[in-house]
């Protein structure tokens, strides 16, 4: 039984990576029709850096998800430390406010802020796309500083007041820095939401400003070439890399 | 009255961002979703309720609500055969360190690009792909396999891309299960096949139906897998309702055919929720 469950859990992360790696793969073969057998080289990365498109597509991405990062943890440490050092009337109600943007289908999240900024003569590009991103790494950042400050409790903050701290230097000197990892990890968490997200960028950026993955989406639809398994390599790359991040700051799923 | 300023400031700042990015959005689209035209130039739109009425009386866009609702049956079901036994596994065929790097590994993709992954799927599944190359390699007479621009591919990439949220909540219930429980049943003589039926079924169902939920809500919102996966066998209400923005201009009818999908998501939920408390009663 232990040897049968062993046997198809590895087939199901088979099933999970295969296509990740093939397409990992073909972004070294050096046909442009992805023909078989693979002959490798690395043309496919060096063609990206004369893309100007993509490169500036990257450039936005980046910068959007720096600063959805650093909105998003910043307001969703306050609330969680709301949320974990006060009981008030109104706070489930707060709580279950957070699930919109994660229960919603993005599609719809997507279309009416196209919508509303329309309505309220917003242009397309960065502060919608920012509005945006920020809404949907919002709940993330309250869950992962909440569940940090759950871990810390609030003995350390009374044993600084007992000692005649005041608020801020308790905030500053004991709370904040118990709650580093925490913040760590929802900001590297706020910044892959917005690196990857599609959807809501896809019907809010103007054609300037395009993310990489509206740009991907695109030149997917036209017919598509390796120079996009390639960037698409970097990416999974990078978002993998932050996630792992995330895990080490949280080791969460296994045994304690 | 200080503790109330505090946790004015503390959660206003969030909230406030969420008034403006999730729920006056969501009211500004009821608004379009009455209007005969989108409000583009100097047209002058009126209220009306056509485009909701066009929604009952035209087969066209209800066909398409099933197809994208069966599409999303089809896609749950299948996460969840292989999800619980993959969680079940998870949660006891595997050795503590060794089910962390499991854990992981099983959670990573989920939460990376998307659209990448769903990419990924087009040089596997198309002729002359991965999967057709290798059933040729290792059975020379094996007839094309051509899925791509399929329902099944869109099935395929779907399910690939939502069975890690059916682990993740499957193992999150399992893990709970107490191991003398099942020793004494195994000691009292039940099979594995009654363990399984009397125990982990019953045990895992909570993380079943939040799984459901959790996949079910958003693939029948999804449009980009069934575009890059399906083609034109891949028209879903999704995809209909991304063309009003993007293609034909037709907001208000998008806008309709939006909220209409809302109002299913809305269901699913509150049919769920209660479902959920009750079986966490029950276990």
């Amino acid at each position: 039984m232990i040897l049968l469950g062993r046997v198809f859990l590895a087939l199901v992360l088979v099933f999970l990576y295969a296509p990740i790696v093939v397409m990992m793969v073909m972004a070294f073969n050096a046909s442009p029709l992805y023909q078989l057998p693979m002959e490798w080289s690395g043309r496919w990365f060096v063609a990206l850096m004369d893309n100007r498109r993509l490169l500036s597509a990257s450039g936005t991405s980046v910068g959007l998800a720096l600063a959805t990062s650093l909105i998003a943890t910043s307001l969703g440490t306050l609330a969680a430390l709301a949320f974990a050092r006060y009981t008030f009337r109104g706070r489930r109600l707060l709580q279950i406010l957070l699930l919109p943007p994660i229960a919603i289908p993005w599609l719809i999240i997507g279309t009416s802020l196209l919508v509303f900024t329309f309505w309220i003569g917003l242009p397309r590009g960065w502060p919608a796309l920012l509005v945006g991103h920020v809404a949907l790494a919002l709940p993330y950042t309250v869950i992962l500083v909440g569940a940090r400050l759950a871990v810390v409790g609030v003995e350390l903050e009374d044993a600084a007041r007992g000692l005649g701290a005041g608020p801020w230097q308790v905030l500053w000197r004991v709370t904040l820095p118990g709650l580093l990892p925490g913040i760590a990890a929802a900001a590297a968490f706020a910044f892959a939401v917005s690196f990857d997200q599609f959807v809501i960028s896809y019907f809010l950026a103007a054609p300037g400003t395009s993310t990489l993955p509206v740009e991907i989406y695109s030149a997917i639809r036209k017919g598509f070439t390796p120079e996009i398994n390639a960037i698409s390599t970097l990416i999974i790359l990078l978002s993998m890399a932050l996630l792992l991040m995330v895990a080490r700051l949280y080791r969460f799923g296994g045994s304690r | 009255m200080r503790c109330r300023l505090a946790i004015l400031g503390l959660t206003g700042p969030a909230y406030l961002w969420l008034l403006v990015a999730v729920f006056l959005p969501l009211t500004a689209m009821l608004y379009f979703s009455v209007l005969s035209e989108t409000p583009l130039g100097n047209r002058e739109p009126v209220l009306t309720g056509e485009h909701y009425r066009a929604f009952l009386e035209k087969s066209v866009y209800r066909d398409l609500l099933w197809r994208s609702l069966g599409i999303g049956l089809e896609v749950t079901a299948f996460c969840a055969l292989i999800g619980f036994p993959a969680a079940l596994a998870l949660s006891r065929a595997v050795p503590g360190r060794w089910r962390e790097v499991v854990f992981l590994l099983v959670v990573l993709p989920f939460w990376s690009n998307g659209l990448v992954r769903t990419f990924s799927w087009t040089m596997v599944l198309g002729a002359g792909g991965v999967l057709d190359r290798g059933l040729q390699a290792l059975w020379p007479d094996a007839p094309e396999v051509d899925l791509l621009f399929t329902r099944q591919a869109v099935v395929i990439g779907l399910v690939h891309a939502y069975l890690p949220y059916m682990i993740l909540s499957c193992y999150l219930a399992l893990q709970a299960v107490d191991d003398s429980l099942i020793l004494a049943a195994r000691g009292l003589g039940a099979s594995h096949w009654t363990v399984f039926r009397r125990l982990w079924l019953p045990l895992g169902l909570p993380g079943l139906v939040a799984g459901s939920v959790l996949i079910f809500v958003p693939v029948i919102g999804a449009f980009m897998e069934p575009r890059i996966l399906g083609g034109p066998a891949g028209t879903v209400i999704g995809t209909v309702i991304e063309d009003q923005f993007t293609q034909t201009f037709n907001w208000p009818l998008g806008a309709a055919l939006s909220f209409i999908l809302l109002a299913v998501v809305l269901l699913i939920l509150l049919l769920a929720y209660p479902l959920r408390q009750r079986l966490e009663r029950v276990t």
